[in-house]
């Protein structure tokens, strides 16, 4: 009983620190989002990778990281609207 | 002296004075008649100081430091000595209470253990005052009526005192007759320093003109309300006069009913008779509970069981069974259960001895003993005599059935209570959490009903004062703003947490209060606590600032800070201002440099009150700012610029009590200026200081101390100012015999002059003191050393010349043959002078070594040791001397000593005989090693801690830098002694001995010492297995794993679960020593690990899940991918454990392995559970995810997996795709 209460608050307090991590309950669009962020996170904490991107894509690197800013709002789209469980 | 002292001569005088005027006899009090001399605590020049003033303490703190941190010491206390300039004659309070308080304290045998346990007898008569505050003036009453309350109570406190006053002159002119003139005088001179104590007394008035005899004791609330009292109080409110006068001295309890309160309306009490009580209990339930008096008292010591309720039986007896008729009790009525204390010990006198007729036994006052069992609660740890006042209700057995929801409720709630103030551990767990769960439905009235009045109760104790208070901590959570009613309820209760001795019950009151500030809320804190603010009791007020630091820091300072700067200027009542300017000086000491920020706002609050008309109040402000600028340090002196001028013109002015707290703020601002400014301001402010250095009040010295400290840390005040202003004076008035006695001011004075040896050098210090270490006293010499040491350990001996040299030698040498108890401090000092003289001690080796030897040889044990603990400091010291034949000289000598039965001094010698090896060097060690080992060998069986600790460094020492000196049958010896060690308490020794098992099989080969160990895996004591799992890998890092890992592995086949495990084990320890070697070693252990972790014991697969993270961690980058990945696929299905400590050690083997073989191959594993449809499948997936997420989120990017979407907007990270 204790034991599940704390690894709660553990779990809790992991969440607080790292809002990538997930639990039991997490629903896919969560997750989706959660990744998508992380990674466009990543594009632009990686110029080589941004630089390569760019080229790939035919644009600057400047519009490129601006384009992974934007995709980080509801890189998913909105939540869905009816919850299942 | 305690308040409750002076409480007790002032009733003595009095008396004695009432007896002495009835009769005019002065016989009586011939001893105080002093009236042809000067008082000797009054001050002669009354118009400059203001005798006629009347108590010129008024509205003193005299709150006390409740244990405090010295800084909230210094504000608070306030005893008599301050504020007379005449020089005191009487040893000091410290000294008269030092043998009954504090840690010298005599343990009082009498003194039960429950007394001691109980909070209220710990505390100090000025922390009991919180039992004067009564819950009366909640928040039933709009604010405007409390203030008007507060009003009141103001203007009868002033009343009071004008006719204290009055009283005073009356005597001063003389209307007594002659003969009292004597003790008038002394009366006014006691009266003088204590009105202001006197203050407690206001709320039941009792006491409190006690000194005063022409007007004896005005008791008017006991009774009814005295003629001056009900005059001022119609006059002064006319409109209130119904709720406050009337209703406010009904309430304040007297003292007769305040035992009756739990259960309220004492007035309805007292118009039953006992026929009532005793047959309601009869007819109503039979089965009745314990009648709560009777329950306390035991069996033939109980003199008041003839006032006792007689009982339905003695009734039945006594009364004609006709023409008598039991009568219902009225509806509403309930029997009392006034707590046991008021019955106990009243009105009936003790028999006085004479002769008395022997009693039978009452079968009353027999088997009517507590209940240990409370119907609905269970068994209890225990019940006491008090808890029958608030929890009696619950054996009342009444029918469950006819109660109202309201009842069963509040039946609820005790049962709850009880459980978790007496229940066992996993009771009050249960019961905390239902009362937390069910708080916003029991409503907050009928939880705080119950629990506010329990944790007024005098007898609590700390444990269940905890509880309590937890429970409210819980309940306020949940209520959140439902608390707002009881806000004020709340504070009256909590705010003596804030200054108990306790520090942990001091945190526990602020946490309360900031949850309580949370939840309700700053303007309601406020209004709740307005009235508080200027409230006739300082200890009212004491409390109510701390508490509103608390709650500043809860809420943040600016938005408390506009309320502050109000109440700072409160035109009003000085009570106010100073109430106010003490909040701003709890707010730093609360939060340290958080106050930063804010700074210049709290000072701006609080500078005008530093030119108050009330010096109280001036004080305060400057102590206020004295702790706002220690919490800046070194930051924010411009937020001080607009107060420096007139502190520095303030501390001119001032005297006494006030001059203290100047200097004080002086101090603490000092070292935030730059170098320019810091010297200018010292030297304004040295001429105080150096005038202040003469006073003989303790606390001034206190404060001055500390300053010149400060000033002498500052760089802008330079050595060559403090040789030619500060050290002469400062060591006349301070390098006295008297200082050493103190404790308090030795340690100040060896700071200050620590401190200011920092700035003019050693030399300069121990020049002046030097001489000191020949003086007869022995705390000063003491004291002496210990500046010494301080001195030179902080910046050398380099300054010190040849003739200071000799003389501190010779002195110190001497302070050391004279000790009458060994200390620690020479100890240290003499160690301290030799290292720092170095070479230069040569000339005085001789002499230091026979001093020594001398004294091993002396009788008492501690002398012994204290010279065998000198060999190790200065063995060092000896060997740069080149003293190589000294120190042949001592260890022969200490080898002789080696059969010394003491065994905390045969640890010294072994320690001293460690560092001369340590320096000689195994070859020239002087006995031979191969004497010497075998000597040791029995010591090793020692079990004392000390001496084991030092043995076996020695040993180990031997071990590893001369194992040839001794056969190889003698270290096997020696590793069967070592296998014991095993088991020490001291992780220490555990660890030493371990070491040298390493070097014992470096030296001799490790087969031996392995065959020795394997066979130790078999015992059955688990510390022991584990040491020598520890034990193999040493032998194994030490010896190479290869000579380790064949026959660790062989052994393994024995079918012993302990064996087994034990081998396990010492492959987990043996991978995480050896680190990369691992890799050679991989390929071979792989089979039995498989083994391993395919084995129906989970502790066997919890192991090997060990060796795989060690191991995995080993060869990381190393090309055992392979062999790694197939170590996952076996431990990968053992994610569905359970059990805490194997779940732990297979996710830390999957972690590692994935550190081992790249985050992308095991998400593989991972990927497909996440999202399972059992749950039980997604919680173990999803704690690897986090992990792996925490860990290398960003290597997981390129391997996420492709989700299809159905849903067509979803565009997942086309970029990844993107191929040139």
């Amino acid at each position: 009983m204790a034991d599940k209460l704390r690894t709660q608050q553990q779990l809790e307090a992991l969440q607080n620190k790292y809002i990538g991590t997930g639990h039991a309950d997490t629903t896919k669009h969560e997750w989706t989002s959660n990744i998508a962020r992380d990674s466009y996170a990543s594009f632009q904490g990686h110029p080589p990778l941004l630089h390569y991107m760019s080229i790939g894509m035919g644009q600057g690197v400047e519009r490129t990281r601006v384009h992974c800013m934007e995709s980080m709002v509801l890189p998913c789209g909105p939540a869905p609207a009816t919850e299942e469980g | 002296m305690s308040d409750a002292d002076f409480k007790r001569v002032r009733e003595a005088q009095a008396e004695r004075n009432a007896s002495g005027k009835k009769s005019g006899k002065g016989g009586a009090n011939g001893q105080r008649q002093n009236e042809s001399k000067v008082s000797l605590t009054d001050a002669m020049d009354t118009d400059l100081y203001s005798k006629d003033s009347g108590d010129k303490f008024a509205g003193y703190n005299t709150s006390i430091a409740a244990g405090d941190d010295e800084m909230m010491a210094d504000a608070d206390e306030d005893d008599e000595q301050d504020g007379r300039l005449v020089g005191q004659y009487t040893a000091t309070a410290a000294q008269i209470g030092e043998w009954a308080t504090g840690d010298t304290a005599e343990d009082d045998i009498l003194e039960s253990r429950e007394k001691k346990a109980q909070i209220a007898s710990r505390e100090t008569d000025y922390q009991k005052r919180r039992f004067k505050r009564g819950f009366e003036d909640g928040e039933a009453k709009s604010y405007k009526e409390t203030m008007q309350e507060r009003e009141m109570e103001r203007e009868e406190e002033r009343v009071r005192r004008l006719i204290e006053e009055q009283d005073k002159e009356k005597i001063a002119r003389g209307d007594d007759d002659d003969e009292m003139d004597g003790v008038v005088e002394h009366q006014a001179t006691l009266k003088d320093g204590t009105p202001e104590r006197d203050v407690k007394k206001v709320e039941n008035g009792d006491g409190e003109n006690g000194a005063t005899e022409a007007k004896p004791r005005v008791r008017k609330r006991r009774w009814d309300t005295s003629a001056e009292d009900a005059a001022t109080a119609e006059e002064g409110a006319a409109d209130t006069n119904g709720s406050t006068t009337n209703g406010g001295t009904v309430a304040k309890k007297s003292r007769w009913d305040t035992t009756a309160a739990p259960n309220g309306d004492a007035a309805a009490t007292k118009k039953r008779s006992k026929w009532d009580v005793a047959a309601a209990a009869g007819s109503a339930t039979p089965a009745v509970g314990p009648v709560p008096g009777q329950a306390m008292s035991s069996f033939g010591t109980d003199i008041s069981s003839r006032n006792a309720p007689l009982s339905d039986e003695e009734l039945d007896e006594m009364l004609p069974s006709e023409g008598f008729k039991i009568l219902e009790p009225p509806p509403g009525y309930e029997p009392t259960r006034a707590p046991a204390r008021r019955l106990a010990p009243a009105a009936t006198p003790a028999n006085t001895g004479g002769f008395m007729m022997q009693e039978s036994v009452d079968p009353r006052s027999m088997g009517k003993q507590l209940p240990s069992d409370i119907p609905g609660v269970g068994d209890l740890q225990f019940f006491k005599a008090e808890d029958m006042a608030y929890f009696g209700k619950l054996v009342d057995g009444a029918d469950e059935n006819e109660l109202s929801v309201e009842e069963l409720k509040q039946r609820k709630i005790m049962r709850l209570l009880l459980k978790v103030k007496n229940g066992t551990p996993p009771m009050r767990k249960t019961a905390l959490r239902q009362i937390t769960d069910n708080a916003r439905h029991f409503g907050a009235g009928a939880l705080f009903d119950q629990i506010l009045p329990l944790l007024m109760e005098k007898s609590l104790e700390d444990q269940e004062r905890h509880l309590l208070v937890k429970v409210i901590d819980r309940v306020l959570y949940k209520l959140d703003d439902l608390v707002r009613p009881y806000v004020h309820k709340i504070l009256v209760v909590i705010e003596p947490l804030l200054i108990d001795q306790d520090y942990y019950a001091r945190v526990e009151g602020r946490e309360i209060i900031s949850n309580l500030a949370k939840a309700a809320g700053l303007a309601h804190m406020i209004s709740t606590m307005r009235p508080d603010i200027d409230h006739v009791d300082e200890y009212v007020r004491n409390t109510t600032a701390r508490a509103f630091a608390v709650v500043a820091s809860a809420l943040g300072i600016p938005t408390l800070l506009p309320f502050l700067k109000a109440v700072c200027k409160s035109k009003k009542s000085w009570q106010a201002r100073h109430t106010g300017v003490k909040i701003v000086q709890q707010i730093p000491i609360l939060m340290g440099c958080a106050v930063l920020p804010h700074l210049k706002g709290l000072v701006d609050c609080i500078a005008e009150n530093l030119n108050d008309e009330q010096a109280k109040v001036r004080t305060v402000t400057s102590l206020a700012l004295a702790a706002l600028a220690e919490a800046s340090n070194p930051f924010g002196i411009e937020s001080f610029d607009d107060i420096l001028n007139p502190l520095w013109t303030g501390a001119r002015k001032q005297r006494g009590k006030g001059l203290a707290g100047f200097l004080k703020a002086v101090g603490y601002i000092i070292p935030l200026m730059d170098e320019e400014y810091s010297n200018y301001y010292t030297g304004q402010i040295m001429e105080i200081l150096l005038r202040e250095f003469a006073s003989p009040d303790e606390e001034m010295k206190k404060v001055v101390l500390k300053v010149i400290s400060q000033c002498a840390g500052t760089s802008g005040v330079t050595a060559q100012y403090l040789k030619e202003k500060v050290l002469n004076d400062f060591f006349k008035s301070f390098w006295v015999r008297r200082m050493a006695l103190d404790k308090r001011n030795y340690k100040q004075v060896v700071e200050t002059t620590v401190d200011l040896g920092n700035k003019v050098g050693v030399g300069e210090i121990v020049e002046r003191v030097v001489n000191n270490l020949k003086d007869e006293s022995e705390s000063y010499r003491k004291m002496t050393v210990e500046t010494i040491e301080k001195v030179i350990s902080a910046m050398g001996a380099a300054d010190i010349n040849e003739r200071l040299e000799e003389r501190l030698v010779d002195g110190i040498l001497h302070a050391l043959q004279e000790q009458s108890v060994e200390d620690v401090v020479l100890l240290n000092g003499f160690g301290t002078v030799v290292n720092a003289l170095g070479v230069r001690c040569k000339p005085y080796l001789p002499q230091i070594v026979s001093t020594i030897l001398w004294r091993l040889n002396n009788k008492s044990a501690t002398v012994r040791q204290q010279a065998a603990d000198l060999i190790t400091r200065i063995a060092i010291v000896m060997k740069q001397c080149g003293e190589d034949g000294l120190m042949g000289k001592l260890s022969t000598v200490l080898y002789e000593y080696l059969g010394e039965e003491y065994p905390e001094v045969l640890g010294s010698i072994l320690g001293a005989m460690r560092s001369i090896v340590t320096v000689v060097g195994i070859a020239s060690m002087q006995p031979p090693i191969k004497d010497l080992l075998p000597r040791l060998t029995p010591i090793l069986r020692n079990r004392h801690e000390k001496v084991q600790e030092n043995t076996i460094d020695l040993v180990g020492r031997i071990a590893d830098r001369g194992p040839e000196s001794v056969n190889a049958r003698e270290w096997m010896r020696i590793c069967f002694e070592l296998l014991d060690m095993l088991k020490a308490h001291k992780k220490g020794i555990r660890r030493a001995a371990n070491n040298t098992f390493g070097f014992i099989a470096k030296a001799i080969g490790p087969q031996d010492v392995l065959a020795t160990l394997l066979n130790n895996l078999r015992v059955q004591e688990r510390q022991s297995r584990v040491c020598t799992a520890v034990a193999i890998g040493i032998v194994a890092e030490t010896c190479a794993p290869f000579t380790v890992l064949p026959a660790l592995m062989n052994e393994y086949r024995v079918p012993e679960l302990n064996v087994q495990n034990g081998v396990l084990k010492s492959l987990s320890f043996l991978f995480e020593y050896i680190g990369e070697m691992a890799k050679d070693y991989v390929y071979a252990v792989t089979p039995l690990i498989e083994d391993a972790l395919v084995d129906r014991d989970q502790v066997h697969r919890q192991t090997a899940a060990s060796v795989v993270k060690h191991i995995a961690l080993g060869v990381v980058g190393l090309g055992c991918e392979d062999a790694m990945l197939h170590l996952l696929n076996l431990l990968y299905p053992n994610i569905f454990e359970t059990s805490p400590h194997v779940i732990d050690r297979v996710i830390e083997a999957i972690d590692a392995v994935r550190v081992a073989v790249g985050t992308g191959a095991v998400m593989n594993y991972v990927w497909a559970g996440l999202f399972h449809p059992a749950r039980k499948v997604r919680v173990p997936y999803w704690r690897l995810y986090n992990e792996a997420y925490v860990q290398s989120a960003d290597a997981m990017v390129p391997y996420y997996p492709v989700v299809e979407e159905d849903v067509a907007a979803m565009v997942g990270r086309v970029e990844l795709g993107v191929m040139i």
